[in-house]
This record gives structure tokens, sequence and C-alpha cells, in this order.
């Protein structure tokens, strides 16, 4: 990176550190820090998404759609979450291997398992294996967007129906006695009122989710721990830069990220409570404090 | 093999008691609800002690974070502040790290008549080193629990035990400690069916699993490994996981009746089956 950077073995102190710090493996470590924001950025409202979608389904009328949301929540819910992490990343790929597979070779004889043995005809490999580098990662990062949203869409379900529910039934009474549809009541006076409703289990969930980006390593992905056990692992004189196992320090740094990260987000949400709760008929917004 | 084998070769395999070797071919669904339930011991193992363990740790974080000494106060919020806000994946990581470096023979600790030696090889094992870590992380959280019930037991009652002459340790322990238990009741119960849940990180993290005896996830993705076929170990894993979390229910509700046996009946606070995951 610096221009005296050029022969390690000469360098000492500071000098030697900022080359060390600025090599091509540290510079991906910094980005896997991104990685780590975008699939924040990206899963919270995939996530939200889903959450909402499963709350429609448990508030619905018809029966099946009614215990297909509420079977799903309970579900997720009541497992632990990296087993759903492990489990999806597998199934979500076979599964779009296997429909690709029945599509692209329709004249295939032979059985998809095969023993010990998950076989799909080349032409349905996902992503293909002449494919280049960035799809391969591209592909197992949304893999891992895809299985993130699915377990805390569960959660975040469970908060919105709970928030739903907690939206004053003379605000829905009010509006079917002006004569809105229920859908209409659902969109124009429910859903508006929530949210103040939703906020304290959501910001929870956001914390929840800030604290479960690190299972990303699980799924293969070379995210920060990835780069931590590597990059701390003892290096012989055969590297350019020796050093002794620094693994340590690399998982305290991880840990100061995290603790920065989740007490920055506790400061952004306490405020976005407040500014919400301002006005409201509600305890907090009544006396002017922070409700927690 | 019959079932009745594999439940003699494989039923204590998680605690190194029977087949040394794990199958390799031929996996039949009994063979997989056999090694799946014997990892489950280490769960049920990880959970009981790190929850009991914790439970004293966590009154004295509690305790300490409502002191009005700042030497005690600051400590115990600094606690609950970095186990809260920092992953468990990572603890597990630097603990682990961090007893991997401690010397490897043991540490002399000299009490002036005699020398006391701590064996720190059994620190990188999980059975030691990550059960530390899970008491460390449920006593931060419970401790933040325990804290948020101690600010709310009634005034009235205070005054009530001033007023017949209790205080200090027979006033805690007979009316702050029962009131803020019966308060943080609910909580607490959910944070002990997330601890049984965050048992599960303890082999996929930095604990490596000493000849092949690992908990419940441990053989449920070996298994998935193998066979490539995740749709058969992973919902026996999920059945047996729901079981778990259906009996810590039953018992934390049968102590939640016990310690609200004194109030009237309607009042009750009814525990159910449905995890808020406030954490």
């Amino acid at each position: 990176m610096f221009s005296f950077c050029t022969d390690p073995q000469s360098l000492e102190g500071a000098a030697w550190l900022a080359c060390y710090l600025t090599t091509g493996k540290h510079l991906d470590f910094y980005g896997a820090f991104g990685t780590v924001l975008l699939l924040l950025a990206v899963t919270a409202p995939v996530a939200l998404l889903f959450g909402f979608l499963a709350a429609m389904a448990a508030r619905a009328r018809l029966a099946p759609l009614r215990w297909l949301g509420k079977g799903y929540m309970a579900v997720v819910r009541g497992v632990p979450d990296i087993a759903f992490f492990l489990f999806f990343v597998i199934a979500l790929d076979q599964a779009i291997e296997w429909i690709r597979h029945k599509i692209l070779c329709p004249d295939w004889s032979e059985p998809v398992y095969q023993g010990n043995d998950f076989v799909v005809c080349p032409a349905a490999k996902m992503p293909l294996s002449s494919a280049p580098q960035w799809v391969h990662d591209t592909y197992s990062f949304t893999l891992a967007v895809f299985t993130f949203a699915i377990v805390f869409g569960a959660f975040a379900g469970n908060v919105l129906f709970g928030a739903m529910r907690a939206v004053p039934r003379a605000q829905t009474e009010t509006a079917e006695a002006y004569g809105m549809s229920r859908r209409q009541a659902f969109w124009r006076i429910l859903v508006p009122q929530m949210w103040i409703y939703a906020l304290p289990g959501l910001s929870n969930l956001w914390m929840i989710l800030i604290k479960a980006t690190p299972l990303l390593f699980l799924l293969g992905i070379r995210d920060i721990v990835y780069y931590a056990k590597e990059l701390g692992g003892m290096k012989t004189q055969a590297y350019a830069y020796p050093h002794p196992d620094w693994r340590l320090w690399y998982f305290l740094a991880l840990l100061v990220f995290y603790l920065a990260f989740t007490k920055v987000s506790q400061i952004a949400l306490d405020r976005l409570m407040r500014r919400l709760n301002r006005g409201q008929a509600t305890l907090g917004g009544q006396s002017g404090g922070a409700m927690s | 093999m019959t079932c009745w084998e594999t439940l003699h070769a494989y039923g204590l395999r998680a605690i190194g008691i029977g087949e040394r070797l794990l199958p390799r071919s031929d996996f039949d669904l009994c063979q997989q609800f056999v090694l799946i339930g014997s990892g489950l011991l280490w769960n049920i193992y990880f959970a009981v002690f790190a929850l009991f363990f914790g439970f004293f740790l966590a009154t004295a974080v509690g305790l300490g974070k409502s002191a009005r000494r700042w030497w005690i106060r600051k400590p115990s919020e600094l606690f609950v502040f970095v186990f809260r806000g920092s992953p468990l994946f990572i603890q597990f990581f630097l603990f682990y790290e961090a007893f991997v470096l401690l010397p490897k023979m043991g540490i002399d600790i000299p009490l002036g008549f005699t020398e006391i030696t701590m064996e720190t090889r059994w620190l990188t094992r999980a059975w030691l080193g990550a059960l530390i870590v899970l008491i460390l992380n449920t006593a931060a959280y419970s401790g933040e629990i325990f804290f948020g019930a101690l600010k709310s037991i009634p005034k009235g009652e205070i005054e009530a035990a001033d007023a017949y002459g209790l205080s200090g340790w027979k006033r805690f322990r007979r009316i702050i400690w029962p009131t803020m238990l019966r308060l943080a009741w609910p909580a607490y119960t959910n944070e002990a069916i997330f601890m049984l849940h965050a048992t599960t990180l303890v082999f996929f993290a930095a604990f490596p699993a000493w000849r092949q005896e690992g908990d419940a996830l441990y053989y449920a993705s070996y298994f998935a490994d193998k066979t490539f076929n995740p749709f058969i170990p992973y919902p026996i894993f999920a059945l047996y996981f729901i079981i778990l979390t259906l009996a810590i229910t039953y018992v934390f509700g049968r102590i939640n009746r016990r310690l609200n046996r004194h109030l009237p009946q309607e009042e009750h606070m009814r525990l159910k089956y449905r995890p808020k995951f406030i954490r």
C-alpha cells in the first residue's frame, strides 16, 4: 500500500504495523465488515416483509392460511436458529437445483438421491461450475440473506401480530361504522397505527439480528470471523509478516466492533422511540420520558 | 443392526461410552434418532449447569447494578454491557483463544502456607471452557432481568419490612429476593429457553468436539453432511428441542406457581409456551 512497504523484512515498529495492517488480505478483512453491514441492510427489510406476510396470514379468515402463518412462527421460534441456518442453506440449494434439474433435464433417468449423494445433471448445477468466482460469492450471499430472512421473519411476524392486536379495537370498529371494508380498515387504520406498538419488539429484534451476523461464518461466507481466524493464526518466517498467534487480538477487535455497533443502535432506537411517542396517548408519550 | 443394538452401541456415544467409530454408511432412521438423542445429553448438561451457576451470579449482578456505591455499580454495568452487547459466537472464540494462550502446565497460586496448582488444560475443553462462557453470558442477561425486577418491587413491601424491624440480610432473604424472583420469573423462563438454544453453538464456534463427542446439532449436521439429505436429521433435532423447550416451560411454570402461591388465584401469571425472545 505505502511506498516503503516493498521490503517487509527491513521494517520495524510503527512502519511495520502500518504495512502489516494494509496488506491485501487485511483490506479484504475490512471489506468483510462491509459484507456484514450489507447483509443487515438487505436482510432487515426482507425479514420485515416476511414477518408482515406471516402476521397477515396468522390473522386470515381462511383457516389453513391461519395455521400456516401460526405454524411458521411457532416452529421457527421453538427451535434454535443455528439449526435453521444449517438446514436452509442446504435445503434451499437442493431445492433450487432440483427444480432446475426437472426443467432443464427432463429426460434424465437416474434418481436424484443416489445412496448418500445428491446428483443433478451438470446443466442444473447452481451456479454452473464454469461460472466466475463472483457469481459463486453472490449466490451464497443471496442464500444467506434468504436464510436470515426466513428465520427473522418468524420473529418479526410474532412482533407485528402482537402489535396488530394491540391497536385499540375501537379504532377498527369506528372504521367499520364508517363503512370501510375489512381490507380498507386493515390498510388505512390498523397498519398505520401498529408501528408504535411494534417498535420496542422490532428494535429488540434488530439487536438480535446484529448479534446473529457472525453466524455467516457457518454458512461458508468469507466474513469477519473467517478473516480473523485466517489472519490471526501464527505466521512463520515463510510469510512476509511473521507473527505469533494473534487471534485473541483479532477477536477482541471484533468484540469492540459489535459493542460499538449495538451501543450506537441502542442510542438511535431510543431517540426514534421518543420521537414516535411524542403526542401519543401512551405512558411514554404523556410523561415525555423514554419508554423502555 | 437392530435398533436395540444401535441403542446399546450409540446411546451414550456423546459422552464416550459405546462404539468408538460413528456409522459411516447405510444410515438408518434409528441410528439418527439414537445418536442425535445422545448428543442431547451435552445440551442438557450445558443448559442445566449454566443456568444453575448463572443464577447466583445473576443475582449478584442484579444487586450490583442497583448498588449505591459506584465501585460496585460500575463494574456490574460494564459486565452486563459487554456480555449483552456482543454476540455469544464471538465470546466463544475470544475465550477459547484466551484459554489456549494460558500456560499449558497450570498456574501455581501461592497461598502463603501452601501452593495450589490450577489445571488450565481443561479450560480449552468444551465441558469446562464453554460452560464458563455460557455461565457469564446467561448471568449478564438474567442479571439485567433481575435488575429490572428489583426496581419494580412495590415500595410498600419494603416499608412494611422496615416497620417489622427487618433489615440487612434478613430483609433481603425474606422480602426483597422472593418478590424479585416472582416479578422476574416470566422473563427468566424466556432466558432459560434461549440459553438452551444457545448451547447448540458450542461445538460450532471455537471449541472442538473431542473424539467426535458432540451435541445434538453436531450429530445432526454430521448426518446431513454424510447423506446430503438435510430433511431427516434436522427435523429429528427440531423434534427433540421442541420437547425440551416444553419441558423447561413445564418446570419453570411449576416454580412460577409456587412463587405466586400467596397471591389470589386470578392474579397468577400463567406461563404459556410463547417465547418472546426479549434479549
